[in-house]
C-alpha cells in the first residue's frame, strides 16, 4: 500500500442474460443486490464488504470483464497516482463521479496485457450487510448459497507481463508475491499484492490480449469450500475443477462458471504476505503441481477456456 | 418427451438428446468426448460445431464466438443448441493454439 492503493474495490463483468446472472451471483454465491442503474447494470456486494458494491453486472452480447477497480486511500493519493501513471506514459481516462452509482471519480487505464483497471477514492459506505457496527453479531441470518465473504481478486490472461509488472509494482506500489518462471527464466505468471493477501490481482502469459480467467470470492473455511461444491452439484452449475488446493498461494479452491461462461472461484486459506517477503517461485516444470497441488496435472480447460 | 439422435460425422460417435437438453449436456451424460467441453455457458467458444443437417433452437451465445452470420450457416456452440429434430454435426477445428513462444521477459 506504499503508494496509497488499498485493495480491490470492484469488478464489472459482462453477462449474456441478466436475470440468470443475478440469480447465479445472489442465490448461489450469496451476494446481495444493492442497486440497479438506468443502463440496466446490477450492483452487488458480499456481506462483509463495507462499501455499497464490489460486483457490477452488465448485459452484453459477449461475456468477459470490462474492468477491475482498486480503492485508494484518499483523493490526494488518487491525484498523485494519476500523475504518476501519466508521467510513466500510461494513458488515463477520466470517468466522472456517479457514472457508477454512489462511486466517486475513477481514473481508468489499460495495461499492455489489454486489461482495463481503475483507481478511485470514494464509494458510498453502507457498512457490513445485516450486522451492526456496534456490538456486531458473528454473521447475519438470511445469507444465501455459498455466503461469499468478499470479492477477493481477479486472474487475467494476456501478453507483456513484464510491462504490466512495471506499472503495478513501480507505479502503483504492488509487490510480487509469487511467480512462475520457465526454463529460460521468463516470468509466465505473476501474483501481485498491495496487502497481506497473497494476491490482489494476478496475470498469466497468453498471446491474446485482454482475456478474463476468473473473479474470485473468499470463503472462511475448507468446510465452506466443500459446501460450495455441494451447492454447485445441487444447482447443476457448470464446474471447472475442485475442490482442491493450489500450489501457488496454497489456497483451497473450487472453480465453476457463471451462466454466461465467466469463470468464478471460491477459496479459503492461502499464504500471507508482508513487504519484506521475497517472491515465491514455481518453475514451469512443476506447473501442474503449482496450479493443482493434489492432482499435479493441469487440465487443459484451466489454461485455455477464457472469456 | 421427444428424444433425438445426434451423429458426430467427424468422430462417428452418436448419442441421444432429450427435448430441451443441450447437445453438449447430452454428450457429457453419455461420457463421450467427441466435442470439447469448455464453460458450458455459451461464453468461451470451445464447443463450436457445425450442424450439417437438422433443426434446433439456440440459447444465448457470445457474439464473438457465434456471430449471427455464422449461426445462420449452422456454426454454433454445442452447449447452447437444443435439437428439434435428429442432428448431424461435425467438429469445427479450434482456432490455432497460441504459439508456445513466450515473449514476456523476466526482470
Amino acid at each position: 500500500m506504499k503508494k496509497g492503493v488499498m485493495r480491490p474495490g470492484h469488478v464489472q463483468i459482462r453477462v449474456l442474460d441478466m436475470d440468470e446472472a443475478v440469480k447465479h451471483y445472489t442465490d448461489l454465491l450469496g451476494m446481495i443486490e444493492t442497486d440497479r442503474d438506468d443502463q440496466g447494470r446490477v450492483y452487488l456486494k458480499a456481506w462483509t464488504e463495507v462499501d455499497k458494491f464490489s460486483l457490477v453486472l452488465r448485459e452484453a452480447d459477449e461475456p468477459g470483464c470490462d474492468f477491475m477497480g482498486f480503492k485508494v486511500v484518499d483523493e490526494a493519493a488518487l491525484n498523485q497516482l494519476e500523475k504518476d501513471l501519466v508521467d510513466y506514459g500510461v494513458g488515463v481516462e477520466q470517468i466522472p463521479a456517479e457514472e457508477l452509482k454512489d462511486c466517486g471519480r475513477r481514473v481508468r487505464f489499460t495495461v499492455p496485457s489489454g486489461h482495463a483497471f481503475e483507481l478511485y477514492a470514494d464509494k458510498k459506505y453502507t457498512g457490513k450487510w445485516g450486522v451492526s457496527s456496534v456490538n456486531p453479531e458473528a454473521w447475519p441470518r438470511g445469507l444465501q448459497g455459498m455466503k461469499a465473504v468478499r470479492f477477493d481478486h481477479c486472474l487475467f490472461y494476456g501478453p507483456e507481463l513484464a510491462a504490466v509488472y512495471d506499472i503495478f509494482v513501480n507505479v502503483l506500489g504492488f509487490h510480487l508475491a509469487e511467480q512462475v518462471l520457465d526454463p529460460e527464466g521468463t516470468r509466465v505468471a505473476q501474483f501481485l499484492t498491495v496487502s497481506m493477501k497473497e494476491h490482489d490481482v494476478a496475470f498469466i502469459h497468453h498471446e491474446e490480449k485482454g482475456k478474463f480467467h476468473h473473479a474470485s470470492f473468499y470463503l472462511d473455511t475448507w468446510e465452506a469450500v466443500l459446501r460450495a461444491a455441494d451447492l454447485i452439484s445441487m444447482t447443476d452449475t457448470s464446474i471447472d475443477i475442485g475442490p482442491t488446493r493450489h500450489g501457488l498461494t496454497h489456497g483451497q479452491t473450487i472453480y465453476f462458471f457463471d451462466p454466461s461462461g465467466n469463470r468464478n472461484e471460491v477459496f479459503c486459506g492461502g499464504d500471507y504476505f508482508y513487504p519484506d517477503h521475497k517472491p515465491v517461485t514455481w518453475k514451469t516444470e512443476e506447473l501442474g503441481k503449482a496450479i493443482f497441488y493434489h492432482d499435479r496435472v493441469l487440465n487443459e480447460r484451466f489454461m485455455t477456456v477464457l472469456t | 418427451m421427444a428424444v433425438f439422435q445426434v451423429v458426430n460425422r467427424t468422430t462417428g460417435d452418436h448419442f441421444t438428446c432429450q427435448e430441451g437438453q443441450s447437445v453438449l449436456k447430452a454428450m457429457e451424460q453419455r461420457d463421450l468426448k467427441c466435442v470439447p467441453v469448455g464453460c458450458r455457458g455459451g461464453g468461451c467458444g470451445f464447443c463450436k460445431i457445425q450442424v450439417l443437417e437438422g433443426h434446433f433452437e439456440c440459447g444465448k451465445m457470445s457474439k464473438r464466438h457465434a456471430p449471427p452470420e455464422a449461426v445462420e450457416k449452422g456454426e454454433v456452440l454445442a452447449c447452447r443448441i437444443y435439437p428439434l429434430t435428429d442432428l448431424i454435426i461435425e467438429c469445427v477445428p479450434l482456432p490455432e493454439a497460441a504459439p508456445a513462444k513466450q515473449t514476456t521477459k523476466n526482470r
